[in-house]
C-alpha cells in the first residue's frame, strides 16, 4: 500500500491485528489483519452476512473485537444505515449540530454541502428528504467532520448516478488530502487504486 | 465543552420543541384535578392529603417521558455517532440527565402552582412542596435516563421502565411528603441525601446501560 507524500509523522492511520468478531454465537471472521495508510482505500466485499458491517463497527469502536487489537491513530467518521440527523430540523441546522459536536466551523459545512450538491435543500426538514438525499446528507456530515479515517458502510445505497459520481469525487479528494477510506459495499463504486478484502473468502 | 453544550441544547430543544414535554405536565395537572372529584370538595381534607397527592402525581408524571429520552437517539444512530467520536457514555448520560432535569423540572415546578391551588394548599405548604420537588428533580431525571437507557432495546420498554423507577423513587416520595409534616424537620435533609445519591449514581449506571445497548 502506498504512503502519501503529505503525511508528516504517522502514515498508518489504522491497523487491525488478528481481529476476530463474534455476533450472537456465530464467528464472522478471525485472524483478520489490515493496515490503512494515508491515501489508501480498502473495499470490503462479500455476500450478505459475512461481517462487512460488523467489521466497520469494530473499527469504529462500536463493537468489541472478540480477539486481536484495533489501533486507530486518527479520528473516524462513520456512515451507516442511519443518517443520525434530527428529522424535525431543517437539513442545515441538523448538520450544524454535528459541526458543533466536531468543533468545525460553518464553512466546512458549506463546502461539504456544495460537494454533495445539497444547497437547494438546506432549509428542507430532514424528515422530508428521500433515502438518497439523506445518504448525501450523512455524507456531508462525514466530509465536514474533517476526520482522516472514513468508515463508509454502503454509502451509495439509494443514491442516483449523479450523487454516486459526487461521492466518488469526494472520496478521491479525501484520499488526495491524506485521508483513508474503509468502504463496505456490494460494488466497487468505480474508485481508482482500490484494495480489496473479500470477507466471503475468509469465512 | 462546546460539544457538550450543543448536546445539552439539542436535548432541551427536542424536549420543549416537540410538545411532548407538556404531556407529563398536563398529566400532573390532570391528577390534581381528578383528586378533588374523587374525595369530595372538602377543603380541610384536601389541604391535609393534597400535598402527598402532588408528590404521587409528580412521580407518575416523571415516568411518562421515558420512551423518548434514549430510544429515538439509539434508533437514528445518534448514540453510535457519539461513540465513534469517543465521547464517554457517562458524559453523554450526565448531559442528558441535566437537560432532562431542566426540561422536565422547570415546567413541573410551574405546574405546581395551579395544582396546589386545586388541592387547597396554603402558601407555606406550596413553598415546602416546591423546595422538595426542586431537590428531587435531579434524582428523578437521573432515574428516568437510567431506566430509558436500560429499556431502549426492549419492546414496550416504557412500561418496564416505569416499574424500574418506582421502587427506587419511593424513598424520595416518603421523605418529600414527610417534609409537609410539621414534625418532619429532618425529612428535607434525608430527601436531599437520597436525591444526591441517586443523582451521582445516575450518570455511571446510565452510561453502563448505554454501552450495553451497543453489544
Amino acid at each position: 500500500m502506498s504512503a502519501h507524500p503529505r503525511a508528516g509523522g504517522v502514515t498508518t492511520l489504522l491497523r487491525l491485528d488478528r481481529v476476530a468478531c463474534i455476533r450472537g454465537d456465530r464467528l464472522l471472521f478471525e485472524n483478520l489483519s489490515l493496515t490503512l495508510r494515508r491515501g489508501d482505500a480498502l473495499w470490503l466485499r462479500g455476500p450478505n452476512g459475512t461481517g462487512k458491517s460488523s467489521l466497520i463497527r469494530v473499527v469504529a469502536g462500536l463493537l468489541r473485537a472478540a480477539a486481536g487489537t484495533v489501533e486507530r491513530h486518527e479520528r473516524c467518521a462513520l456512515i451507516d444505515e442511519n443518517a443520525a440527523l434530527d428529522t424535525e430540523l431543517p437539513l442545515r441546522r441538523a448538520l450544524d449540530f454535528w459541526a458543533r459536536i466536531d468543533t468545525v466551523d460553518g464553512h466546512s459545512v458549506d463546502r461539504a454541502i456544495a460537494e454533495m450538491a445539497l444547497a437547494p435543500l438546506a432549509e428542507v426538514p430532514v424528515g422530508m428528504l428521500s433515502a438518497g438525499q439523506r445518504k448525501r446528507a450523512a455524507m456531508v456530515r462525514v466530509i465536514a467532520s474533517g476526520a482522516p479515517i472514513w468508515l463508509l458502510d454502503e454509502p451509495a445505497n439509494g443514491m442516483d448516478d449523479a450523487a454516486q459520481a459526487r461521492l466518488v469525487a469526494a472520496i478521491a479528494k479525501h484520499r488526495a488530502n491524506g485521508g483513508a477510506v474503509l468502504l463496505a459495499s456490494h460494488f466497487p463504486l468505480g474508485l481508482d487504486d482500490l484494495h480489496e478484502l473479500d470477507l466471503g473468502a475468509l469465512a | 465543552m462546546t460539544a457538550l453544550l450543543a448536546l445539552f441544547w439539542r436535548d432541551l430543544r427536542r424536549a420543549w420543541g416537540s410538545g411532548a414535554l407538556w404531556l407529563p405536565v398536563l398529566f400532573f395537572l390532570l391528577v390534581a384535578t381528578a383528586f378533588p372529584f374523587a374525595v369530595g370538595p372538602d377543603a380541610p381534607l384536601l389541604a391535609r392529603t393534597g400535598g402527598g397527592m402532588i408528590w404521587v402525581a409528580a412521580l407518575l408524571a416523571a415516568l411518562l417521558p421515558i420512551d423518548r429520552l434514549i430510544r429515538p437517539d439509539r434508533d437514528t444512530g445518534v448514540l453510535d455517532q457519539f461513540a465513534v467520536r469517543g465521547m464517554p457514555d457517562e458524559v453523554i448520560a450526565a448531559v442528558k440527565i441535566a437537560a432532562h432535569a431542566i426540561g422536565f423540572g422547570v415546567p413541573l415546578l410551574m405546574a405546581l402552582l395551579p395544582a396546589a391551588a386545586l388541592l387547597a394548599q396554603d402558601m407555606a405548604r406550596v413553598q415546602t412542596l416546591a423546595a422538595g420537588l426542586a431537590i428531587a428533580i435531579p434524582a428523578l431525571a437521573s432515574l428516568a435516563i437510567l431506566s430509558a437507557a436500560l429499556t431502549a432495546n426492549l419492546k414496550g420498554g416504557s412500561a418496564i421502565g416505569g416499574l424500574l423507577i418506582l421502587p427506587l423513587a419511593v424513598p424520595m416520595l416518603i421523605f418529600g411528603a414527610g417534609m409537609l409534616d410539621p414534625s418532619g424537620r429532618g425529612a428535607m435533609k434525608l430527601l436531599a441525601a437520597t436525591s444526591l445519591l441517586l443523582t451521582v449514581i445516575g450518570p455511571f449506571a446510565a452510561g453502563a446501560a448505554l454501552r450495553g445497548l451497543r453489544e
